[in-house]
Order: C-alpha cells, then structure tokens, then sequence
C-alpha cells in the first residue's frame, strides 16, 4: 500500500508556537489539519518534508453574528454545511462545504485546509513513479510545465469549493504569524501561480475565517464534476446576490477550477448590478463571466467543454440565488 | 417390505417434477455471508505470516525501451533489504494462451508499456523494498512507441513490439466467412455501414491484487487473489520449473475480479521466487497505480459493419470486421479477437456472416478479459446498427430486432448450437414494464433498447485437453458433508450455488454443507472463475456427485427399512426413517469411507472449421434491456433515470445471487457507457487512480428493475445458466439509442461523454451527419477468407446432458 | 526520494479506543490508522483500496462518523473513539445491518463492504429513517464494483425499518 514518509510530527498549543516552529524550520515543515488533501500528496512525494506541525488546537466554533459570521479553521467542512447559523444565512457556503469530495472526507477535512488546498493539475497529481515516467514538471522537481510547455509558470488549478463562496461572502481570514496576527480577505489571499498559489507567509496559521453579508443577501454554488461525489471541482461559480425588488443591488460571481486562483468575474458583476434580474440578463452575466475562465488540458473533461460549461454554471448559480429561499437545498448540476 | 412414510415425497430428484425443490430457487443468504459482514473473510493483503518479507516491483518508466543494463547494487546495501531479483533470475516465458508465452515476470531484455515489470525487492518494510526500488538504477535504450491501432498497422520507426505476429504490430488476423455474404447483400432492399468505436476499460477491483507465498519442506505455498488457480498453478510450475506437485496454490477470499484476476501474474510468481530464496514468506500486494498496469481489460474495438436487410427488416447478410488494440502482450486476445466476431450470430439469424479481426500490439498495459470477454463491443455495434436500420426503414426497432430473433434449438450459420432461448420473453418483459412503446416524448427525454447474449461457460478448454472441465467431489462421514471443487468464488457466490445443489441433492440446508474450494493440493480441477462457467459446470459436476452420495444414502436405508430404493424419501435433513446422521452412519457401515465425485466435461459442439473453439457454450443466456434518460442539449449532460432489464438464466438457483449478478453487471455497464475509460497520454496511463478514473458512485446509480426469466435449459444444473456477464453487454447500446431518442444525434463510441454530445449535435446544427464517432476503418491485411459450409439450421436433438 | 526511508523513525505512546478497548501501543508517529489497525493490531477487516482518500474502502467511525483510515494518524486520535467492522456485531450477534446485508445479499466480494457498514451505522445513528436519496448522499464515498449499490439500499432501507 501507499504510505507516508517518516517524519517528525509536532504538537503546538497556541497559534503563535505553531508559526513560530514553521518560520524556524522553514519549508522542510508543513501544517496539517484534517490531512485530507496533505497525505495524499504525502504519500504520492508531491511534498518532501521532514516534520509536520499539527493544528489541532485550530478552534472548531462557529460564532454568531447578525451580518456575520466566524467559522474556526478546525470547523470541519461536515459541521460547516451541517451548521443552522451558516444554513440561515449563508447558504451558498454551507453548500460549497457540503459538495466537498465525499461525506467521510468531509467528516476529517476542514474550513481552513479547504482555502488553502493545493492547486491541481493531472499531471502533478499523481505518484512519484508515474511523475518520474512522465518527466517532472515544474511544480514539483521539474523545470517545465507539462500542460504548456512554452509557458514560464504553472498553470496548476485552483480547486477549492468554499474560497470561491468566502470571496463573493467578503470572507476574511485571521492569520497568525510567529510575531503577529492580521487580517487578509479571502480575495488577497491567493496568486495568480500554480506553484506559490497563496499569498499568506508559509508561516503563518489560517485560524478562522469571517464571512460577512448585509441581510437577504442571497447565495448559491454550483459545483460541476462528472460524478456526484467524490471529485474535485472541474468548472463552479459562487454567487452572492442582493436584491432590492428585481434590481440587483449587489452582486458577486467568483468562479473555481477555471484558473489558479478563485477567478472573480468582476466585468459581469459590474453589469448585473444596478440591472433587473430576469432570464436574459442573467444569460448576458454569465456569457460575460465566462470570458476570463481559461480551463487548460490538465482536469477532467475537455477543456473546450469547460470552458463552456463555466456559462452554464454561472447562470444556474445566479439562478438558485435569485429563486433562493433561505435556508433550501439546491440540487446538484445534472443530476 | 414397508411403504414410505412420505409417498407424496419419493425418491424423484430434484427438480423432474415441478415445484419440488427445497432450497434451489430460494433466496438463501450466501454462505459466507457472516464473514462478510463482520469483516472476518481473509483476503490475500490480510494474511501476515511469521517473518513475512513485503515486495515492491520496480515497474518501467518507458511505454518503449531495451534495457541495456540494471545494477542493483545500491538497492541491496538498504538495511532491511533482504532480496533483490531481476528478469536473469526469472527468465523462462509463460502467458495464458499456449500460443502466446510471451511474457516474463520480470523483464531484463527490453520493456513494453509503462509498468512493465522490471526488478522485484523483499524487505522486512514495505516502506524499505519501495526505496530499495527506487535505488535500482536501469540503463535503457528508448524506442519509439506504438499507441494506437493505426500506428501499429504501419511499419515501426524503431522495432516491432513483439517479435511474432506481423506484419509490423499486428497480432493476430482472422478472416472466416459462413453462407453466401455476396448473395445475402445482393438480395438485400438495404445495405447499410457504419463504423463504431468502444473505448478500452478496467475492472477496478476494490481488492488490489495481493499474493502471499511461503517455501517450506521444498513446497511452495500461494495464497493470491486470482480467479483460477489451476492457471496460476500451471505457470508457477513452468516459470520455477518446479513439478505441480511441489506448488499448492490457494485462492483467498477474493475482492473482486471481473476477469482482472484471471491471468497469471508477474507478482505471484515473484513472491514465490523470493519465498524461495529467502526462506521467508513474501507477500505483494499491488498498489492501485500498479492495478491499473496490470489490467487485462477491456480491449478498445474499432469496428466496421455492414449489414444487408430486406425491406421489412430481415437480416439477409453481415460483414463484420473489428481492430483490437491489445497493448504489449497476447493475454487471452487471440480469444479476444475471435470474440469479437463469435456471438453476433446467437441473437439474431444470420444467414451469411462475413468476420475479419485484427489484433494488434501497442505499448500499453495487456488488454485480455473483461466481463463479456471480447463481445460487448461488436455488441454495442450491432445493436446501433440495427437501430439504424430500423430508423432508416421507418420500422420500430424493437419490432426489426425481435423479427431477426434465434429461435430456441437452432445452430447458428457459424456453427453455434443454442439449446434454450429466452429473448421474446426477456423483450416483452422491458418492453412492457417500461413502457417503451408510449414512453414520454418530452424534450430531451429518451428510452433506448437492447439484447444480448453470453456463455454459460466456454466449450472448449484453454489449453487442449480431453479431460474434465469441472470436478466436485463429497465427503461425507458422521453427517458432515465436505464438498471439494477448484472453483473460485469471487464474490459471484459460487461457493454458495455448489452449497445449495450439494444441500438440495441430499435433503440437507446449504448451511449443512462444508465447503473446501480452490486449493490446487486438496480440491479437483475446476477450470476458474471465468466465461461465466461455474454454476454450469462445477454445478452440473456437484449434482454429478451428490447424487451418487444419495444413492448410497439410499441404498444403505432402504436395506435397514427393507423397502425399496425407490420408497426412501430424501429430504428434510431426512433419509427414509432416519435423519441424515443416522443415515449417513448406516452407509459408512454399509460402504465404507463415504466419497463420491462427479464431473463436467462440455459437449464437443464446436464446428468444424479453425477458430471454431471460441464461442460454443453448452448454453447461451439472453437479456433484453430498456434504459430511460435526460439529455441536456446545452450541455451534454445525461441522467439516466431508470433501467428494466430482464435476464433469461436458465433458471435460478439463488434469485438473490442472480438480481446480484444483473444488477452488478448493468452497474458496470453503465460506467462504461457513460464515464470509465482507460486512456493514454504521452506514453501513459493518463489517470490511473480512483479519483480520476471513474467508477460510478451511490449518486450515479439510477433505480434497476430487474426480470428473472427461466427457461430452463435442457443441460444446465436444474436448468440454470449464466448471469454474470451477459446483463453488462444491452447497457451500453441502449443507453447511446437513447441519447438518439432524447436529442437526434447518435454517439458512436463510448464512454458518451458531455462533449462528444455536445459535438455531435454542433455538426447536427451545421448540416453535418448528426453523429460523433469514428469517420473511418482502416486498411487491414486480412488474410484470404476460410469459407465455413453452414450446419443444418434446426436442432432436432440436443446432445444428452453429460451427467 | 525515497531515501527518507534512512531517517530515525519518531515513535510515540498513542492510546487508543478501538471498539470499547483501549490500546496503548508504541507507533511510528507516520503511520496512518490504516495502517496500524491492520498491521499492529491485526483488525485486518478494515479494507484498503486506494490509500489516497478516494474509494472509502477502509472507512471507520471516529466518535461516530465515518472517517477514512487512511487519512488519519494515531497520534491524532488521542481520547477519540474508533469503531471498526469488528466492532459493530455484539459478540456472535450481528449488528441488524450487518443482518440485512446478509440476508439480502448486498455484500458480493464483501471488500468494500466493513466501511459500507460503518457508514451506513452512522448514517442511523443520526437518522433512522433516511430516504434512498438521503442514503445514497451519505454513503457517496464509498464505492462498490459488485453490487450496482441496489441491494444495499435496500438491506440498508430494511435494517432502519427493523431497527425503527
């Protein structure tokens, strides 16, 4: 079977020892939470590291405000889309917790694993052996990237399901570092890269993440994927819409696994809002969305079909959070 | 002399007389149903014996390559290294076809696909033979690869793959004809072609394959996860030129196979080599990257069919060629290939059939058998075809197939013997039950049927032999009754159909019935779980059996009754007056050690022409099928709602096990049709992983409404037949006629993925033939076609069942 | 890269509850509790399909929920209750999903099947009368190659009517 290399695992108590042990040991050390998205690439040597600084003392709450809300980072993503508060008020969170990979997944990964999960790529994603036959790319022991071999960077891709939401939910992450702490929104806290895909310092800790609305504000995420469980996302939109009549008053369209980074669609919020929201101008956003989404050959399903179905995800994520009742369930793209 | 008690209940034997089966029919529980459930059934990874070694192979980074030199000199300086072995200790070549020994466990000439097995390591730690593999440092020489069909029909830029077959990467050519094919088109009102594609799968076992050998008094000992032992028995035994009586192979508690587990396989005869060298047991259990190198799967099919049909749909000829892609060595593809040409005859009369196959080497993973073994390709084909046909004719589909139907004790025009037959009823079960002929003719809605058929086993052997195909053999002393036979159960429940035919034979419950199976040392021959013989043959062999235990049973109380054999009742736990301990002690007395075997040896029903050993069976099964769907024209998407299928099994020895087996079989299927494939990139396995190759989830399951129909065949065990794999074969054509249902626009190829939809109907919207699929077939050097003198059609006799 | 196998292994004293027992056990801190359930302690009813979190084979309940194995470390598991296949049938009496699946054949190979069943245990444990929908959502980690799952909803279905 797989297994994990040796290495020397630590216990801090507090957030500021955690960070200060990762910034003395530099990157020789990782941080592990739930683990869901670290082992495996432990155990297929996407990562070489000698010690692994565990967060177990991550808060794992979720503390009620009226236009906000705080979700520890140990929350874990089952307790996140099972949680009342988030259901109420922020539904298209508790959703895009909840389509994470698989309910046994969902029981150990967490909030805070989840926005910083390592961007993907079908050829980086794989065993030492199989990355050894197919020449090493450049994230990881090679020198170029096999996707776009003509091209000076990775184009890994982002794949989280819940940053997506907490940038269109104005989410902002508390991180501690080994002398400070401060406050970073979501939308700072990736880079365009498929290599050094986050913003924040190595060293620091992810420890909550604030997610704020002004009421009846409403939020949908669609997640595309060819099964109904298990796989990451290949094309999903995070929407957070409010409504004043039909007028859109405030709008947000972020969209995941279309690039390295959660890609907000800022063009198309810009000409929904102030707009009626109808079929057709829901069409035209989404239409308008879908042109900075450039899905590469290195997920599942062709890109050109991704690419084309980053409109449809969009328009049905406008759709649901328009129709919304709070507190529903959206049934899933296709099935 | 005395009456019997029971005289409603006389010695007749099961099943001649209706509805007097005690336990055949049921819906008994499996006999390991315990050990399932409470995770205490003993899979080969479980088995830890005293100082076990772990090996780990070195596997080729190459699809193409001469091995100029392997040093493993730093490998072995690995504390905890124990053994390190290579292709010079292993050189003697084996392969599961006697005309194909082209493989080795170990390579160190040259390597064929990426995976190809290189180096082998035992070390205390699993952990510490993976490093150690890694340490090993190989020379080699990269060739160009071959990867695809057309890449292997031209000539190679470096070398050939293989060095027999030919020319250049073929493997195999095959080119029979039976009937007047000119004649049958000329008489046509329609001739229609089309081309096809059916892109290669794999099994994906849940269990990964896992072997445990240990060396002891100069004996091997194997426990592995296979699906034939006598097969693994037979190349252990050539490869560490060791007699057969020095290797007992054992199967373990097996977690699936689906035919993945039914060659022999370079990490069995690696841990024996270093059991042997080391002195210690060595167990290997497969990673599931290396699973997915193992393989033997579904071949990928390019076929080209052309079909003559009257005016009211009659099928008057068929020409049907087929191009495998085999990958890099023979496995059982020369059977492949003459699959892939074998079965069209056994659905729907055709009078003249023209088939030429191919199958060609390329630098990929073997391909060999996948549940329906070579024919749910040329099904697919065939039943889109006619679909085709019937559209073009403006006739019901439904009504064209059923008109072309076999009927049941024929033989076909290529030589093929069909005893029983249930595909009018299995067709108006769905038919029904669906709805299909008033179905909702919503947007985007769509219902698609299909048949077919398969084996209940193959008729012919192997490797050539006349000896029996199956053997059981019943101990019995005190009331304990011990069934020994070779069959392996995979999980289909064959331990638990010889339980019950043991158990129905003698009176007894299943659960009275100890079983030993698939112990190369202590059970007789079976041939494996494979071509969906079992129940047929290892049943037909345990009736064999039992019944001359009964006999005895019989004999010894009627002479303590002083009545006649033919006035003790069986059954009951009971023998006439006595219960079953009393009786059984009566005829130890009476005979002495109480033994009985039976055996199976197939009817030798082949025709009389080279090639004509694949396909005959002693019984074909038959399934009719109706898949019901959504299809999103913006997107691609397909839902399948609903799927009725219905099953001709002969008839059911265990209802359970069978809907088990239908309902299995259309889960496969339906991955198929839809999402799993098994594709390349660069010389690699372009995913070989759970997470990225797919196999359909709980979510994308949709409801199956199965039919069990019994038509009880005149040779199987109480008439039963196969189940295991013939229900896989209608999913996949039926679920692309729906797709044409729902949207217009046929998929020629599977899996139907979104965008090969989506494309199919942008070609639609722009004038273009509304079809996505292979444009063409190429050019093959078949040979000059055998010309095969038809049999007489109609079956007046079926040859007498062999028990 | 895999020279690491070279490196000093960091051993600690991990307690755990498995199954109402508690083990203390000196264990390399790397391995998974997978790995140590089968190997250390020899509940090799805990299945393995992957080892990368994508099949569910070796499913076990942690305080309850299904968790996978594989994924886990021991020494992450200190005061936290680990329930595996050995686990569910009360001496010789099986658990009543473990009765239905038996009954009506809902386990074929049986591999997939001790984390189909813990899966399963936690979904009524939590709610004891789920819809098939609501089964198949909570069960969608856990992948079968035998059964077309049809058998197990409905000996999952029978065992929460029995137990209701």
């Amino acid at each position: 079977m797989l297994r994990l290399p040796r290495f020397k695992y630590l216990r801090p108590q507090t957030a500021r020892e955690a960070a200060r042990m990762a910034a003395d040991l530099g990157p020789a050390a990782m941080f592990v939470a739930g683990g869901t998205d670290l082992f495996p690439k432990l155990k297929r040597r996407q990562f070489e590291i000698e010690t692994l600084i565990a967060l177990d003392f991550l808060p794992r709450q979720v503390q009620n405000g009226s236009t906000d809300c705080v979700v520890g980072a140990g929350v874990t993503l089952a307790a996140a889309s099972s949680d009342e508060h988030l259901n109420q008020n922020f539904a298209g969170y508790a959703e895009a917790a909840g389509l994470v990979s698989s309910p046994p997944l969902r029981n150990a990964g967490t909030v805070g694993g989840n926005l910083c999960v390592d961007t993907r790529c079908n050829y980086y994603d794989m065993t030492y052996e199989w990355r050894k036959a197919a020449g090493f790319c450049i994230k990881k022991d090679g020198d170029i990237c096999l996707v776009a071999p003509s091209s000076p960077r990775c184009w890994a891709v982002s794949s989280s399901d819940t940053a997506p939401m907490a940038i269109a939910l104005d989410g902002v992450v508390m991180l501690t570092g080994p002398d400070s702490e401060r406050e970073l929104p979501v939308s700072a806290l990736y880079r365009d890269d498929g290599i050094d895909y986050m913003a924040k310092q190595p060293g620091e800790v992810v420890t909550a993440l604030r997610l704020s609305a002004e009421r009846e504000t409403k939020t949908a995420y669609v997640k595309l994927r060819r099964r109904g469980s298990i796989d990451f996302p290949i094309a999903g939109a995070a929407v957070a819409l409010r409504l004043d009549g039909d007028t859109v008053v405030a709008c947000r369209i972020v969209l995941s696994a279309v690039a390295s980074h959660p890609l907000e669609a800022t063009e198309a919020e810009a000409f929904l809002k102030n707009h009626q929201i109808n079929a057709e101008t829901i069409r035209e956003t989404a239409d308008i969305a879908a042109k900075p989404a450039k899905p590469l050959d290195n997920a599942d399903l062709s890109h050109f079909w991704r690419k084309r179905m980053v409109r449809v995800v969009v328009e049905q994520a406008l759709q649901q959070a328009a129709t919304r009742i709070r507190g529903s369930k959206v049934k899933l793209l296709g099935r | 002399m005395r009456e019997s008690p029971h005289p409603a209940l006389r010695a007749d034997l099961p099943g001649e007389r209706g509805g007097q089966f005690s336990v055949v029919g049921k819906p008994l529980p499996r006999v390991d149903a315990v050990a399932k459930v409470t995770g205490r059934a003993m899979y080969a990874d479980d088995m830890l014996l005293p100082r076990t070694l772990h090996c780990r192979i070195l596997r080729s980074p190459h699809p193409h390559a001469r091995i100029l030199s392997i040093d493993t000199s730093a490998a072995r300086r690995i504390p905890g290294v124990q053994a390190v072995i290579t292709g010079a200790d292993l050189p003697i070549k084996f392969g599961i076809l006697p005309v194909t020994q082209d493989e080795r466990a170990l390579e160190h000439e040259k390597v064929r696909y990426v995976g190809d097995p290189i180096a082998a390591v035992a070390a205390t730690e699993e952990e510490i033979a993976a490093a150690a593999c890694d340490a090993i440092v190989v020379e080699y020489e990269v060739l160009d690869p071959v990867m695809s069909i057309d890449e292997a029909l031209v000539a190679p830029k470096d070398e050939r793959i293989q060095d027999y077959g030919g020319p250049n990467n073929i493997h195999k050519l095959v080119a029979l004809e039976f009937g007047d094919v000119d004649g049958g088109f000329a008489r046509a009102d329609l001739v229609r072609e089309d081309v096809f594609f059916f892109q290669g799968n794999t099994h994906l076992p849940m269990e990964q394959h896992s072997a445990i050998a240990t060396y002891v008094d100069g004996r091997i000992t194997l426990w592995s996860s296979t699906q034939v032992v006598h097969y693994v028995h037979r190349a252990l035994a050539r490869v560490l030129e060791l007699p057969m009586n020095r290797i007992r192979v054992i199967g373990a508690a097996h977690g699936g196979g689906f035919g993945g587990k039914t060659d022999p396989f370079a990490h069995e005869i690696i841990v024996c080599k270093l059991a042997m060298m080391t002195g210690r047991p060595v167990k290997c259990t497969l990673t599931r990257e290396e699973v997915f190198y193992a393989h033997r799967g579904r071949h990928p099919v390019l076929m080209w069919v052309r079909t003559g049909v009257t005016r009211d749909g009659r099928i008057t000829a068929m020409h049907f060629r087929t191009a495998l892609d085999g990958g890099a060595y023979g496995s059982y593809g020369v059977a492949s290939t003459f699959y892939t040409g074998a079965l069209q005859t056994v659905t729907y009369d055709i009078p003249a059939y023209r088939f030429e196959g191919c199958r060609v080497f390329t630098n990929k993973p073997p391909c060999g058998p996948k549940r329906g073994h070579g024919t749910p390709q040329p099904r697919f084909a065939l039943e889109l075809q006619l679909e085709k046909i019937a559209h073009d004719l403006g006739l019901d589909p439904v009504d064209l197939k059923q008109r072309n139907f076999v009927k049941p004790m024929t033989r076909t025009v290529n030589w093929l013997r069909i005893t029983s037959c249930g595909l009018d009823e299995c067709t108006d079960r769905v038919v029904t039950a669906s709805n299909y002929k008033r179905r909702d003719r919503r947007p985007g809605h769509g219902m698609g049927f299909a048949i077919s058929s398969y084996l209940s086993g193959a008729g012919t052997a192997i490797y050539w032999n006349d000896m029996p195909h199956s053997e059981v053999q019943i101990k019995l002393d005190r009331g304990g009754v011990t069934t020994y036979c070779g069959a392996m159960d995979i999980g289909q429940g064959s331990d638990s159909v010889l339980a019950t035919i043991v158990a129905e034979e003698l009176g007894l419950q299943p659960a009275d019935v100890r079983l030993v199976t698939a112990d190369t040392d202590t059970t007789p021959i079976d041939l494996g779980s494979y071509s969906s013989r079992v129940t047929f043959m290892a049943g037909n062999a345990a009736i064999a059996a039992a019944r001359k235990m009964r006999a005895m049973l019989v004999e010894a109380a009627a002479a303590k009754m002083g009545c006649e054999t033919s006035a003790v009742a069986v059954g009951r736990g009971r023998i006439g007056d006595f219960t079953f301990e009393e009786a059984s002690v009566l005829a130890e007395a009476r005979f002495g050690t109480l033994v009985s075997a039976g055996s199976y040896t197939p009817p030798k029903i082949a025709g009389p022409y080279k090639g004509s050993g694949v396909g005959p069976s002693p019984a074909y099964s038959y399934t009719a099928c109706v898949v019901d769907l959504d299809a999103d024209p913006r997107t691609g998407l397909v839902q399948v709602n609903k799927i009725w299928i219905a099953h001709d099994v002969g008839r059911a020895i265990n209802p359970l096990l069978v809907e088990g087996q239908v309902e299995g079989s259309v889960y496969m299927g339906l991955g198929e049709a839809l999402m799993e494939e098994q594709t390349f990139r660069k010389g690699l396995h372009k995913w070989p992983s759970m997470l990225e190759y797919k196999s359909p989830t709980f979510l994308d399951m949709p409801e199956v409404e199965t039919f069990i129909v019994e038509t009880v065949d005149p040779e199987g065990p109480y008439g039963a037949k196969e189940a295991g794999q013939g229900p896989l074969l209608p999913v996949p054509p039926a679920v692309c006629s729906a797709v044409y249902d729902a949207l217009g626009v046929w998929v020629d190829e599977v899996p139907v993925t979104p965008e090969k939809v989506v494309e199919a109907l942008r070609r639609k919207a722009k004038g273009e033939p509304a079809r996505f699929g292979p444009a063409r077939f190429p050019t093959i050097p078949y040979p000059p076609t055998i010309k095969v003198e038809p049999p007489p059609r109609d079956l007046q006799i079926a040859a007498p069942a062999a028990i | 890269m895999k020279q690491e196998v070279l490196r000093n292994v960091q051993r600690e004293v991990v307690a755990l509850d498995v199954n109402g027992e508690r083990v203390e056990m000196l264990l390399p801190v790397h391995k998974t509790l997978l790995e140590v359930l089968r190997e250390d302690m020899q509940l090799t009813g805990t299945k393995h399909g992957c080892e990368l979190g994508e099949c569910g084979t070796c499913t076990v309940l942690v305080d309850g929920r299904p968790e996978l194995s594989c994924l886990l470390l021991p020494v992450q598991l200190d005061g936290r209750a680990i329930t595996t296949i050995e686990g569910m049938a009360v001496g010789s009496e099986l658990h009543p999903l473990q009765q239905a699946f038996a009954e009506l054949g809902a386990a074929q190979c049986g591999y997939c099947t001790p984390g189909i069943l813990l899966s399963a245990k936690s979904l009524l444990e939590t709610d004891p009368s789920p819809s098939r929908d609501e089964i198949r959502e909570a069960l969608a980690g856990n992948l079968c190659r035998c059964t077309g799952y049809a058998k197990i909803l409905d000996a999952i279905d029978l065992a929460a009517r029995r137990m209701a």
